[in-house]
């Protein structure tokens, strides 16, 4: 079976066991990072009124520019694994292991913007995100990470009951899955389209309608429960 | 074993690990995690190789999607929480800065000496031209520009160092200055080695060459007597400083360049890693160096005093850069 076309990158973890990362585009990486450049830039005025402090204001003001400007990105990466843009789209950083971003390389690659953003309005860092399977931008390269979705909440899955009945001969483990995945996912559906998507799998014993959908929740329930009070 | 009965045997397991997630993704204040699962917590890495086998489970017995992607969802955060590299700020840094940081440098001792000549001969070059031609200095800089640097530089000026818009200027605004300045210029000479080394090689040229036809032509009109005492505090660090950053940026165009067995990835990421240790510590000595050229460069001190300190700061430097960090190799 060939892999599927997705953005998902899967990687081994000495577990054994295969995480898989959803990487972020281009897209959702630049609005953050645009929300993030407002972040900033309030905080840029906040810092103005330390001038009525003369002398020494002024130079807390200068430090504080210096540290917003190269430091804001590594400081939240380092602590919680997202700027609060990043954040508020459902962003993390993290090494290309998966495991939540570092200093050394959130240095690395907050400090190669500079690179990424030439020629304009970070230029290079799209081509990079465009080019490279996993939409890392220059500075992501250099540093080995990521930025993925963190994925999260737990949805409603329980298979709804029925009575349990039993497969088909000859239904291979993905259309195995499938019936699973539709039994588990049918709740969110509109009933015309669960019935649709039920009678692609009944196409064989030939169901239809709402039948359709009964015969194969039966099936899910034999799977998923086995075959119930028949069985010793 | 179908699947129900295999969620029911587990569910008990899978709730105390997702409490026990909750508190360690929760409690990085740590107040939660003292109060009751601080003693729970031992069986945190027992539990999450056992939420890994039983994932692996569901992937291979077929059983639904919703539960193995909910499985998966527990093992990636318990992932997360187990191999999570924690940052520590105080004691890692006096040890980078007493042996990581030299020991660095020195295994890339070659790249440094490009880079020092990158800035270095450029420097002199410029001197000595502006130095014996006053026009020559105006093919690098503004008129407007030079001005400016002769006024700082004008023996009449009683805060040498700084333009005149700067006089009133206390010593802290001028080292809020000096870091968001040198520190940055650091910084991006680090990153334009990206660009096969030639942006690194860019800066340390260009600010060679501006350095070297300041000087030249300040000692050209007998400024000498200010500007030299002046920088002479603070050049050791400085200098040094803004080439190491150029040499981790030449790092950086090496990887691309001249990758070696490796492919050209793999050897910018290992290059990257040794060049963020260069940076580091580069941009330490240059916060360093902004402390004494804010505090001390355009103090009263006599010149004979600052010639000493700036003396005192090469043979230090020099001495720190080749010693430090030999011998003994624990926590490297």
């Amino acid at each position: 079976m060939p892999p599927p076309i997705d953005t998902i990158r899967f990687n081994e973890t000495p577990e054994g066991v295969e995480l898989g990362l959803q990487v972020a585009g281009p897209v959702p990486r630049a609005l953050a990072l645009l929300l993030d450049t407002l972040i900033r830039a309030a905080l840029v005025l906040a810092l103005t009124p330390l001038l009525a402090l003369s002398g020494f204001g002024l130079g807390l003001m200068l430090l504080g520019f210096f540290l917003l400007e190269w430091f804001y990105p590594v400081f939240f990466e380092v602590r919680t694994g997202a700027t609060p843009g990043k954040s508020a789209f459902g962003l993390r950083v993290v090494h290309d292991d998966g495991t939540p971003v570092g200093l050394a390389a959130s240095m690395i690659r907050n400090l190669l913007r500079v690179v990424d953003f030439l020629p304009a309005l970070y230029g290079a860092g799209l081509v990079s995100t465009l080019v490279d399977r996993d939409f890392r931008r220059l500075g992501d390269l250099a540093a080995g990470t990521l930025v993925v979705y963190a994925q999260g909440q737990e949805r409603q899955r329980a298979i709804p009951e029925a009575l349990p009945q039993p497969l088909p001969p000859g239904l291979g483990s993905e259309t195995q899955r499938a019936i699973l995945s539709f039994a588990e996912r049918g709740q969110r559906l509109s009933l015309a389209r669960r019935v649709e998507l039920a009678e692609i799998l009944t196409a064989v014993s030939g169901e239809n309608g709402e039948l359709a959908v009964a015969r194969v929740s039966g099936w899910a329930n034999w799977l998923a429960r086995g075959p119930g009070v028949r069985s010793p | 074993m179908k699947q129900q009965q295999f969620e029911t045997a587990n569910t008990a397991a899978w709730d105390q690990y997702r409490r026990l997630l909750e508190t360690l993704e929760g409690g990085r204040s740590g107040d939660r995690a003292q109060g009751e699962g601080s003693v729970d917590l031992d069986r945190f890495p027992h539990l999450y190789r056992q939420v890994c086998g039983h994932y692996a489970l569901a992937c291979s017995r077929g059983y639904s999607p919703g539960l193995s992607s909910d499985l998966h969802d527990l093992v990636r955060r318990g992932y997360c929480q187990v191999y999570r590299r924690r940052p520590r700020l105080i004691q890692p840094a006096l040890t980078f800065m007493a042996s990581h940081f030299p020991r660095t440098l020195r295994r890339h001792a070659l790249l440094f000496w490009l880079a020092m000549a990158l800035l270095f001969a450029p420097m002199l070059g410029m001197g000595l031209a502006t130095h014996a031609d006053g026009e020559v200095i105006y093919s690098l800089i503004e008129a407007t520009q030079v001005a400016e640097l002769e006024a700082m530089y004008d023996p009449s000026n009683p805060r040498p160092g700084r333009g005149v818009e700067r006089q009133a200027d206390t010593d802290f605004a001028m080292f809020g200055f000096y870091v968001m300045n040198n520190v940055g210029i650091g910084f991006r000479s680090f990153a334009g080695g990206l660009i096969l080394g030639l942006g690194s090689a860019f800066i340390l040229l260009f600010n060679g060459s501006y350095i070297g036809a300041a000087a030249g032509h300040l000692t050209r009109l007998d400024y000498g007597t200010t500007f030299w005492p002046f920088v002479a505090g603070h050049a050791p660090y400085e200098l040094t400083a803004i080439a190491i950053s150029g040499a981790a940026g030449l790092l950086l165009g090496k990887a691309l360049l001249v990758p070696g067995n490796r492919t050209r990835l793999a050897a910018l990421r290992v290059n990257a890693r040794d060049a963020i240790l260069l940076v580091g510590g580069a941009s330490i000595m240059l916060l360093l160096a902004a402390v004494v050229e804010a505090f001390w460069s355009s103090g009263p001190a006599p010149a004979p005093v600052k010639y000493g300190v700036g003396v005192a700061g090469w043979l230090l430097l020099g001495l720190y850069l080749t010693l430090a960090g030999r011998g003994s190799s624990h926590g490297a």
